[in-house]
């Protein structure tokens, strides 16, 4: 932690804090059971949801590029560590972890493979050449036998027993943190900044001597590794997959909660995710017109607020304290607000 | 089956692609906009068929004129309704791109609630005797199927190169903000292109209810997705390539069908869609355009 200045040691120690404490207030209540088995589930699910739009952004936020076939590098996760759990003799606590680490690499390979090619276009042919590649994953998954067809894999053991409910919840929780982080460090290091430097402009990226293949494939292929953690996570979670879990309709579920919160804000992207996965289930009680719902909050949100709910601003907390101090220390100024951009 | 009537059972089902194609084709050709909504206009169209053709048992030249008519307004009402504050406030393309699929699932769920999810059977609309060729034998659905294509597609093709609206198209395609220049509404365009491209998807569904008479709530789902790689395939914006990716994807369906696996089917076509994407990646028949910076 040496050469970081006095504002980001407190509030990286600030937002460590408040992490930790919110891990020991959540997974506190899943212990004592004040959080019941339906809500830690969905709680997990939220978290799940959280790292698959963060990793999206990377690509859709920061690189600018649109994808449409998420869901497939997912897939691509989720069998990879399923089948490594399932066929290893190894006890759970040991090779879960394994196994994400594994469903991650599977993921990157695909995203190398899938991203040399598919990079060479833009705008609306890279989403549709994405949306081809995944697809092709389903399909083949649906047909190949390791995967067991269109049955899927199931019998997936989850870490959470009787004696250890938040077996689960920790791995998706940190997962989630972590990703949460890389991003943040990921958008404002060097690599990050080339990054951004090609969803303004490419060819004035290329002339500074940015090598944009290197960091478009960066992009890709960092949230090609956090999709295949995810996914290695969601089959755990769940117990199931098949792969229609994981079809087109998948990939446009993750690219809403990343558009819907601001393309480019994390914060954003983590705000709608989580409000993403718990509105549909808030709203069982209007089971038929839930979707309907849903649908008509879309429009709604996309028609009159085109950038999403936080536009491309984040959310932190030491600046929000900075703020308030100032305000304090000399209530009478005014001080402008800043614009967002 | 012989090889040959795979080919023309190929043509018969990339007429219905190259009919839904078109419309996406247009859309993006004016606006840039991919409509994840055009494919549930063909299942909007299909049911119009079945409440004027089943449930009020009216003639069938009532529904095929409803269906069309239908589709055709509720087009022109979803861009006005949804995409038109979006592209008058210049907003990003993707924030449209989320709006269509919100108006996707919206229609997709509003069938569902209003005729229930399970397929519903259609009663054959057009029936006469099958051509014969020697061994080859043609089926009605397959001749109609063809003929209404290129029918349809000759007529948008008249349309967009002699007719003033047209015209108004073209340009404002071209360069959006010297056709309000030159005196043409861009809104009434826009919309008016929207829906000839519902009117044409609502012809594409009666065709494919005709060839396969079952309907149901998610139909518009795959069929437009693979009706946009049909448009993509030919090179999106131009009228003559929405048909030959329709064709094209037709027939390499059918033999895919017919000599590999019917589960690879969609496999097959994705991958051709790819390596086109790669190679020319403005598709078979559409223009090279070249950046300046």
């Amino acid at each position: 932690m040496i050469g970081l200045s006095k504002k980001k040691k407190i509030s990286y120690a600030l937002n460590l804090i408040i992490v930790l404490a919110v891990y020991a207030i959540l997974s506190f209540s899943i212990k004592q059971g004040s959080i019941n088995s339906y809500y830690s589930d969905l709680l997990n699910m939220v978290c799940i949801n959280v790292i698959l739009a963060v990793s999206l952004n990377l690509v859709t936020g920061l690189l600018g590029q649109l994808v449409l076939g998420h869901a497939g590098f997912m897939l691509v996760g989720a069998y990879a560590s399923a089948l490594f759990t399932l066929n290893v003799k190894m006890p759970l606590v040991y090779s879960f972890p394994i196994s994400l680490v594994i469903g991650g690499l599977a993921a990157t390979l695909f995203g190398f493979i899938i991203g040399v090619p598919a990079l060479r276009l833009k705008g609306d042919y890279l989403a549709i050449i994405t949306l081809g590649f995944g697809e092709i994953i389903r399909v083949v998954a649906n047909n190949l036998t390791i995967t067991n067809g269109a049955k899927g894999l199931y019998g997936i053991d989850s870490l959470n027993t009787r004696y250890n409910p938040t077996g689960m919840f920790t791995y998706v929780f940190f997962i989630a943190v972590f990703a949460i982080f890389l991003s943040f460090t990921f958008g404002t290091s060097r690599h990050g900044r080339a990054v951004i430097s090609i969803r303004e402009d490419e060819i004035a990226a290329e002339a500074s001597g940015i090598n944009t293949t290197y960091y478009k494939l960066l992009a890709f292929i960092l949230a090609a590794f956090i999709a295949g953690i995810a996914g290695g996570l969601y089959a755990h979670q769940i117990g199931i997959i098949d792969p229609a879990k994981f079809d087109f309709n998948r990939s446009v579920e993750i690219l809403v909660m990343v558009v819907l919160g601001g393309m480019g804000s994390i914060t954003g992207s983590v705000i709608s995710a989580s409000v993403l996965t718990v509105l549909p289930e808030a709203l069982r009680g209007f089971s038929d017109y839930r979707m309907l719902l849903y649908s008509i909050v879309l429009i709604c949100v996309m028609l009159f607020r085109p950038t999403g709910l936080l536009g491309r601003s984040e959310f932190s907390l030491i600046n929000m304290i900075y703020k308030i101090k100032e305000k304090i220390n000399k209530p009478n100024k005014k001080k402008p607000v800043k614009k967002e951009g | 089956m012989g090889f040959f009537s795979q080919i023309v059972n190929g043509l018969g089902l990339g007429s219905i692609y190259a009919l839904i194609a078109l419309g996406y084709s247009m859309v993006y050709g004016i606006v840039q906009l991919i409509n994840f909504a055009h494919g549930d206009i063909i299942m909007v169209g299909a049911y119009v068929v079945y409440v004027i053709l089943v449930i009020m048992n009216l003639p069938i030249w009532l529904a095929v004129l409803g269906s069309i008519i239908f589709c055709g307004i509720a087009g022109v009402l979803i861009q006005r309704i949804a995409y038109q504050r979006l592209l008058n406030h210049d907003a990003p393309r993707i924030s449209l791109l989320i709006t269509a699929i919100g108006v996707s699932i919206f229609l997709q769920n509003l069938f569902q609630l209003l005729f229930g999810s399970d397929a519903k059977s259609m009663p054959k609309m057009f029936s006469f005797n099958s051509l014969k060729f020697g061994t080859l034998e043609i089926t009605s659905s397959t001749t109609l199927n063809i003929v209404v294509s290129i029918l349809m597609m000759a007529g948008l093709q008249l349309m967009v190169s002699k007719m003033k609206i047209g015209k108004a198209m073209r340009a404002t395609s071209e360069d959006a903000g010297a056709a309000k220049l030159m005196g043409i509404n861009p809104n009434t365009t826009i919309a008016f292109t929207f829906g000839v491209g519902s009117a044409l998807a609502s012809v594409g569904a009666i065709l494919y209810c005709n060839t396969y008479p079952q309907i149901k709530p998610i139909m518009g789902g795959l069929l437009g997705l693979k009706a946009f790689v049909a448009a993509v395939l030919g090179g999106i914006g131009s009228i003559p390539g929405a048909m030959l990716g329709g064709y094209l994807l037709g027939v390499s369906e059918s033999l895919t069908n017919a000599y590999i696996s019917s589960s690879l089917t969609d496999a097959v076509v994705f991958g051709i869609l790819i390596i086109v994407l790669i190679v020319k990646p403005t598709g078979l028949l559409g223009k090279n355009v070249r950046e300046k910076v």
